[in-house]
């Protein structure tokens, strides 16, 4: 049996979970910044529902989280397609997990440099935007960039709630031609070969951050 | 009350793939950490590479590869030994970062302050360097088996019936009357177990903290 012709199967895979990457990174992490500050929030009414949400998106793995969103929500009257159901679980999963991080970035803003904007007479939202949150995200990155990776593999989730992502491919692509041992290894090393450059990349990105701060 | 049941009786086999795999990756990572920090720059490389390999697939793909591509003579691994080992490489993996990690915070003078005092190397390594290095690897460690019972649901896509397996079945055995209930009982044994943990493992560092 020749693999090669199966190939573009798992291209077609690979370009999905890109695609779902993208889309839970990008949306997960926006979400994940409203969750950090919620989190981070002097009202309790915000802060302690934000907590429980950002706890559980945490401390369930991701793999409930899409059988929750696809096969629990109909339950009681929503539906989603498959693919959408992985975006959301997915996204969701993400957000939980920047959210701390950035969280974290935003605390390790020295409390001077809001007195500083407040004395330069700059409000709330000028000084969140233009002096904390630029210094806050900086030290995120290096983490974030580490949970996007993590995201990347996380799709491969998504074969569960049978999203045709790599995973899936993989697997159908192997009860076709019985070749399990080879079919896995491909997909592995296809999916290595987006992670591990991607790791190498945020290591010398972390290193450059960490050179503007010496 | 009965999905309650169904998923408090898989518990056992969480928690037996999680400790399994845990138990494989505090071993297999102590090679895996040596060769990381070789001196021979071939070795280095190579183990770099393959703890990279090992980390950039994803978990599900490890199992799969090894529950259906892998046969010793025509026997193939039963679904809970490929979870355990699969889940155990990819421990060894990240384990053996962690021990990296905190062996080089080991302050180099106490290497050498032991072979001035003419012990050993395997001495040195065992009754010097090691314990210093487990305590600060100990908060990383616990964080990542709290990773590792989560990860250990994955093990339901290959057969294993362990929690989120159990659920699963239960909720398609009452497809009318489960709804989402099976998976958030799940959801909180999950939340259940990892907040003692998280709990000792802070109070473990800030105790190893102060005695250091």
């Amino acid at each position: 049996m020749d693999l090669s012709l199966y190939l573009p199967r798992l291209g077609d895979g690979l370009v999905l979970s890109l695609q779902l990457t993208a889309i839970s990174v990008v949306l997960g992490y926006a979400l994940g910044l409203v969750f950090a500050l919620g989190v981070s929030s002097t009202n309790k009414l915000v802060r302690f529902p934000t907590l429980v949400v950002v706890e559980i998106g945490r401390g369930i793995p991701a793999l409930v989280v899409l059988y929750i969103v696809y096969y629990g929500f109909p339950a009681i009257g929503i539906l989603f397609e498959n693919v959408l159901a992985a975006a959301i679980g997915l996204t969701f999963t993400a957000a939980a997990y920047s959210s701390e991080m950035i969280r974290a970035g935003l605390q390790s803003v020295p409390k001077g440099q809001l007195e500083a904007a407040a004395a330069l007479g700059l409000h709330g939202r000028t000084a969140f935007g233009r002096v904390i949150f630029p210094q806050g995200i900086r030290s995120a990155i290096p983490g974030l960039m580490g949970l996007a990776i993590q995201s990347f593999q996380g799709t491969s989730l998504a074969y569960s709630i049978s999203v045709n992502e790599l995973m899936s491919q993989s697997y159908q692509v192997s009860t076709i031609t019985f070749d399990y041992l080879a079919v896995y290894a491909i997909t592995g090393l296809m999916y290595v070969a987006i992670a591990v450059p991607a790791t190498w990349l945020s290591m010398g990105v972390e290193k450059r951050l960490a050179r503007g701060y010496a | 009350m009965e999905g309650f049941i169904a998923v408090l009786a898989a518990l056992p086999l969480t928690l037996i793939v999680t400790a399994g795999a845990f138990g494989i990756g505090m071993i297999g990572g102590i090679p895996l950490m040596l060769g990381l920090q070789s001196r021979i720059g071939l070795v280095r490389g190579a183990t770099r590479l393959l703890v990279d390999i090992i980390r950039g697939i994803p978990t599900i793909v490890w199992l799969f590869l090894l529950y259906f591509g892998v046969s010793f003579g025509g026997m193939r691994l039963e679904s809970l030994p490929a979870a355990v080992i699969g889940l155990g490489v990819i421990s060894s993996a990240y384990l053996a970062e962690i021990y990296r990690g905190s062996f080089q915070i080991v302050p180099r003078g106490q290497s050498e302050a032991a072979s001035a005092l003419g012990l050993g190397n395997k001495v040195t390594f065992t009754w010097i360097l090691a314990p210093q290095a487990f305590r600060t690897a100990m908060p990383s460690m616990a964080t990542f088996l709290l990773a590792l019972i989560k990860d250990s649901s994955i093990a339901s896509t290959i057969g294993v019936a362990e929690m989120v397996f159990a659920a699963t079945t239960f909720a398609r055995q009452n497809p009318s009357t489960a709804g989402l209930v099976p998976f958030f009982l799940a959801a909180i044994v999950y939340v259940a177990i990892s907040v003692p943990l998280a709990v000792v493992s802070r109070r473990l560092g800030t105790r190893m903290m102060v005695n250091a």
